[in-house]
This record gives structure tokens, C-alpha cells and sequence, in this order.
């Protein structure tokens, strides 16, 4: 029989946690191979493409940006959320509770000062996802309801409220099909430069990064929320309110993933619709891995993937490999850093038993 | 209005629905508790109930054979699962994280290997579905017999392998091993029980169960593959199992509850009556979260849950 013995390793220097991750991506590219060679596409072609549509002209390299805003802002949801061992596998929902908020904000909310406007419908998408990220934070620390099945379960709850809001009350007055009325003008994002959508919703993320890096190592709260993630009983016994810490943890990341619901909403679509995320919320889970939950690691895995998502629409329409291809390297590269990051803490011997 | 609900026809429909509609719940709750049972919670499930899905309905595609396509949606489950046990029983990772990166990982698979083979069409392809096979005599009692006699033959399996599996985990060795290896890896390993080989199997056939949970949302309830096909069921069964105290008879149950609200669902629907559609695809959701809170704080969880199996870690 032969079997895998782990054994665990000398802590490794500092530098090895940076180059990780760097290895695991382009050990994915690698591996991307693979699947791009079952399409019988030409691997030196595709591989140019995925890049030359991500980063070959300033307009692709915009989108690459573009696209970068909502994975930075459900990346850094989830990995605030993770770090205090809050399983919140809800992005996706408190995505769309975030941008149903701001919708009904920025269509009705016509009586406030135009320069007012803006910042209200942004605060009431953080609100809105925050509201539907506590739900289960309550559940979790009151009923000791599973965090990762409530925060599952209520993205389709969510998906069902925005149908039905969708279908009936909100659904634009003379439209055939389910979209909200059009966001005033004053709701909607400002394009920062010329000939590209580079909106508002991208220095905003960044802004995002520095203030989680800022709480996590500045504040009282970022430590006790590290505290109950490392040991939550040790955390409790040592004074801290957990059930507080995990509320508030589980607030601030649903507003996170809100804020990226809003960014879609405010530059890119102005009406709120059924598919106003492909998937955000859910790639922010491999995000945040990928990352290894550090808000820096957040932006860099955020921009591997925004790469890979807009590179693979140029690469699907010169070499035929379907774009889903996008989807696959994310699966891919979840799976290569965790293992990655195995490596960095344990060796392993195949032995024979 | 309310004769209308409640005539035989009505109600023949709804126990109809209901079996088809837990059928899926049924194969994937039993799977995933053979795996919790063994300490190992699979997360991959609901990417593996969708590549179930998408196997079967290619192999039955281009095979025209629809149990050479439930076969096919059952190795694949097999394959995913093992891939789940290398990533959290032998190198002993996060079993939330491999498992959701299983699933991500074949939620893009099934995608890409479905647009590979049938590109875009405007016309989504079909295969000809499974029919209902009617049990002689039983099917003629007044009511239930039409609709609980009349059902696909994957149904009539996910019933049988409800006492199967309990009897399985119950009052055989082989479950003797599974339940000691989820509640005391440590106390297994003493007397000789292969830890991670016991849980890997545990994973690999609830991983059948799983794919072809997934082969009966293309072969049976529909006749096509659609990318949100399996919406959520996956989780639901996660939940199902929960509900249940990861026993199968009481995890089953919770899975025929939930087929009744889905099958009330589109029965209400079909009804004509004027209250959005999602409104009715919400309420098996919800009624999932209230059904959790109502158990969640007595919930007998196995004490090797989550727990990865090192055995020079013990006591650590």
C-alpha cells in the first residue's frame, strides 16, 4: 500500500508567502493547457490572445479594470469574512440585496440634492448587502445555524426577491422584459477617463483595499475579529464579545459584496437586471483563497482573474475555445494554491505502508 | 377555487411531482451523509450533481443509451469525489474550501465541455427522456397508486436506497467503520481501521449517489441541459442532511418534504394563480433556512466532522 505521509515544516521566511501565490498562477497557466488542447485550440494563439484582449490596448487594458472593481470588492468580502472563520459563501446575494437597495435609492430618491444623491445610493448598497450578510451572522451566533448552508441557501432566496420585485413592482413601466427603470442621472457613476467605462467604482475598490488592510492591522476590531477566527472559545474567554465580532465582521463584508452590486449598477448597466452578476460573489470565494485573505493578495488575484475573464472573450473568438474556459482556470487555480499553500506549511512523503 | 385545489386529480399530480421532484434530493442527501458520516463534509457537491448532469445528458446524447448515461453522471461523481478526497483527507486541506473549489471547478468544466461539444445552438439539443414505469395491481389503488406506481425506475432506486443506506451504515461492519472513523478517527485507527481509505470510499460512493442525483435533473425531470439546472439543489441536500441528524431515513424525509413544496410549487403555478413564479421558487428555500433553525441547536454533528486525520497530531 502505498500512501502520503504529511509532515510538518520549519516555518518558511516571508518572502516564500509572496512567491506562492505567483507560482500558483502561472502553474495554472500551465495547467490551462490542458482544457485549451481538448478544445484543439493552437496553445501559442491562445495564449496570446488571452493577454493581448486583457492587456494588449487601452481600451482592453481599461476593461481588465473595469472588470477588476466588483472581484476586488466581493474578493475583500469574503476574505474579511473568512479571517474571522465567518463562512460567508453569500456574496453572491449580498451582491444583489446591495444593488436592489441602490436601485430603489437611485430611481426614487428624486428630491435630494443632486451631489447628495451619489453618496446615498452607495451607503445604501453597503447597507443593503450588510443587512442580508447578518441574517446568517444572526442565525449563526443565536440558532447555531451553519453558516455556509444560510449563506447558500439565501443567495436563491435573493435571486427569487429580485425576480419577483423584478416581475412585478419594479419591473420599468412599458418594459416587455424584467429590468427596473433607468437610475437618475445624478445615481449613476462618473467615467473618469475618456473613450472607456474607467468609472468611479475603481478608485473606490482600491479606497475598499486600504481600509480593510487598515482595520485588520490598525484597529482594536480588525484584531478581535482575527482573534475569533484564529480560536473563537479562547477569543470568548479572553473578554472578547464574539457574537458581536461576527456581526459586525459579517456586516461589513456583505457591504463590501453590496458596493459591488452597486458599481455594476451605477456604470454599467443603470437598471437593475436579473443577470447584473455573472458569478461575482462566488468567484470573490477563490479570490479571497487565492489571494490568502490579505487585502493586497486580494488585488492581485482580483487582476489575474479580470485578465482571464476579459482575455478569454478576445481568445474564444480567434481560436474557438469557449469562453467558459474563464470559469475553468478559476476552479484551477483554487485548487493549485491551496495546494500551494500545503506545501508552505507540511512536506510530503509518499511512503510505503 | 378551493375544490379546485383540492380534487383527486390534484392531488394524484401533487404526489406525482412530489416523488420526482425529491428524487434528485434523495440520491444526493444519502450521498452526502455517507461522506459526513465519514467525517468528511463535500462541498463539491453541487458542481458534481451539475458535471452528473452534464455527463449524463452527453452520453445519453451521443451513446442514445440513457443508463450508459446515468452510469457515466455516476463515475464522474466518482472521479470528482476522489479528487475531493486527495485535496481533504490525504493532504488534509480545508474540507469548506476543497470542497467549494471542486464545486467552481466543475461548474466551469461542465460549462466548457457542453459549449465544446454542442457550441451555441438557438434550440437547445434534447434527448428522449425516461418514461414512467407503471407497477402492475399497485398502481390501481384510487389516488396514490397513479402517482406513487407510475414513476421512473431511477425514482423507485433513490426509495430502495433509503433503507439500503440505513441498513448499510447501521447493521453492517462496513458502517460500524464509517460511523468510527467520523466519530473517533483516533479510536479507529487503534483497532486497525484504515482512516483515510475508509473515508476516501465513503466520499467515492456518495459520489455516485451524487451524479446521478445530478443525470436525473437531464434524463428524467427534463430532457435537456440547461446551465442552472441543478439551482441550488446541491446546497439543499447539504441542508437536508443537517435537517435529518445525518441519519438517512430522517435526511430522506426532509428531502420528500422538500420535493412537496417544489411540486406544490409548479402544481400552484400551473393553477393559473396571479402571484409571480419566483415568489413559489423562494418558499422551498426559506422553508430550508426555517427548517435549519428549528434543528441546528440540537444537531448531532460527527465529533470528526471538518476534521482532518494526522495521526502524529493526535491530541493536538
Amino acid at each position: 500500500m502505498i500512501g502520503l505521509k504529511i509532515i510538518k515544516r520549519k516555518p518558511l521566511p516571508g518572502w516564500v508567502k509572496i512567491i506562492i501565490p505567483v507560482a500558483a498562477v502561472i502553474i495554472t497557466l500551465i495547467l490551462s493547457a490542458i482544457p485549451i488542447l481538448i478544445a484543439r485550440g493552437n496553445l501559442w494563439k491562445s495564449y496570446y490572445y488571452l493577454f493581448y484582449g486583457a492587456l494588449g490596448t487601452r481600451y482592453n487594458l481599461l476593461e481588465t479594470f473595469v472588470k477588476a472593481s466588483p472581484l476586488i470588492f466581493t474578493g475583500l468580502a469574503v476574505a474579511f469574512a473568512f479571517r474571522a472563520k465567518f463562512w460567508n459563501i453569500g456574496a453572491e446575494g449580498q451582491l444583489l440585496a446591495g444593488a436592489l437597495l441602490a436601485t430603489w435609492v437611485g430611481i426614487n430618491f428624486t428630491g435630494v440634492p443632486q451631489f447628495l444623491l451619489l453618496p446615498i445610493v452607495i451607503i445604501s448598497g453597503f447597507i443593503g448587502g450588510g443587512i442580508w450578510a447578518s441574517i446568517p451572522a444572526i442565525l449563526k451566533t443565536k440558532l447555531k445555524v451553519d453558516d455556509v448552508v444560510s449563506t447558500l441557501l439565501l443567495n436563491y432566496v435573493m435571486i427569487h426577491i429580485m425576480g419577483t420585485l423584478l416581475f412585478g413592482p419594479l419591473q420599468e413601466p412599458g418594459s416587455s422584459w424584467p429590468r427596473s427603470p433607468g437610475l437618475l442621472e445624478a445615481a449613476r457613476y462618473p467615467m473618469l477617463l475618456a473613450r472607456s467605462r474607467f468609472h468611479l467604482g475603481i478608485p473606490l475598490a482600491f479606497l475598499a483595499v486600504l481600509i480593510i488592510w487598515f482595520i485588520n492591522n490598525k484597529t482594536v476590531f480588525g484584531y478581535q475579529s482575527k482573534a475569533v477566527g484564529v480560536n473563537i472559545k479562547a477569543a470568548h474567554f479572553g473578554g472578547i464579545n464574539t457574537t458581536s465580532v461576527i456581526l459586525k465582521t459579517a456586516l461589513i463584508s456583505g457591504g463590501l459584496a453590496g458596493l459591488a452590486g452597486v458599481g455594476e449598477l451605477c456604470a454599467i448597466h443603470y437598471h437593475l437586471l436579473m443577470d447584473i452578476s455573472p458569478g461575482y460573489g462566488y468567484s470573490g470565494i477563490v479570490i479571497a483563497m487565492l489571494g490568502n485573505l490579505h487585502p493586497l493578495g486580494v488585488v492581485f488575484a482580483s487582476f489575474f482573474f479580470s485578465i482571464v475573464l476579459v482575455g478569454a472573450h478576445t481568445m474564444s473568438r480567434m481560436t474557438g475555445v469557449p469562453t467558459y474556459i474563464a470559469e475553468v482556470i478559476q476552479g484551477m487555480a483554487l485548487i493549485v494554491m491551496l495546494i500551494s499553500l500545503l506545501l508552505t506549511e507540511y512536506k510530503i512523503r509518499v511512503v510505503r505502508k | 377555487m378551493i375544490s379546485e385545489i383540492f380534487n383527486t386529480t390534484f392531488i394524484t399530480g401533487l404526489i406525482g411531482a412530489t416523488m420526482r421532484m425529491s428524487t434528485p434530493i434523495i440520491f444526493a442527501t444519502l450521498g452526502e451523509i455517507l461522506a459526513e458520516r465519514s467525517g468528511v463534509l463535500n462541498l463539491g457537491i453541487e458542481g458534481t450533481m451539475l458535471m452528473g448532469a452534464m455527463t449524463g445528458f452527453l452520453v445519453t446524447f451521443t451513446s442514445g443509451s440513457l443508463w450508459a448515461g446515468v452510469v457515466a453522471a455516476a463515475l464522474v461523481g466518482m472521479i470528482l469525489s476522489l479528487l475531493m478526497a486527495f485535496l481533504s483527507v490525504h493532504l488534509g486541506l480545508s474540507q469548506h474550501v476543497s470542497g467549494l473549489g471542486i464545486t467552481l471547478f466543475s461548474t466551469g468544466l461542465a460549462m466548457f465541455i457542453y459549449r465544446l461539444y454542442f457550441g451555441s445552438p438557438i434550440v437547445p439539443p434534447i434527448v428522449e427522456p425516461f418514461r414512467q414505469v407503471t407497477i402492475p395491481f399497485l398502481s390501481k389503488i384510487p389516488v396514490i397508486g397513479p402517482s406513487l406506481f407510475n414513476q421512473y425506475m431511477l425514482t423507485y432506486l433513490a426509495w430502495l436506497l433509503i433503507p439500503a443506506i440505513s441498513i448499510l451504515l447501521y447493521k453492517t461492519k462496513i458502517g460500524l467503520k464509517i460511523r468510527t472513523v467520523g466519530e473517533n478517527p483516533f479510536a479507529a485507527d487503534t483497532v486497525g481501521v484504515n482512516v483515510n481509505l475508509t473515508r476516501t470510499l465513503s466520499l467515492v460512493a456518495g459520489g455516485a449517489l451524487i451524479g446521478i442525483g445530478g443525470a436525473f435533473l437531464t434524463l428524467a425531470h427534463q430532457n435537456m441541459f440547461l446551465i442552472d439546472v441543478v439551482g441550488g439543489r446541491g446546497w439543499v441536500s447539504i441542508a437536508m442532511v443537517i435537517f435529518g441528524n445525518w441519519d438517512p431515513l430522517r435526511g430522506a424525509a426532509g428531502a420528500v418534504i422538500f420535493g412537496f413544496l417544489d411540486g406544490l410549487q409548479l402544481r400552484l403555478q400551473g393553477l393559473g394563480i396571479q402571484i409571480p413564479f419566483h415568489v413559489f421558487l423562494m418558499i422551498p428555500y426559506i422553508i430550508t433556512i426555517v427548517a435549519l433553525v428549528s434543528v441546528s441547536r440540537r444537531a448531532a454533528v460527527p465529533a470528526g466532522l471538518l476534521k482532518p486525520y494526522r495521526r502524529e497530531e493526535k491530541g493536538g
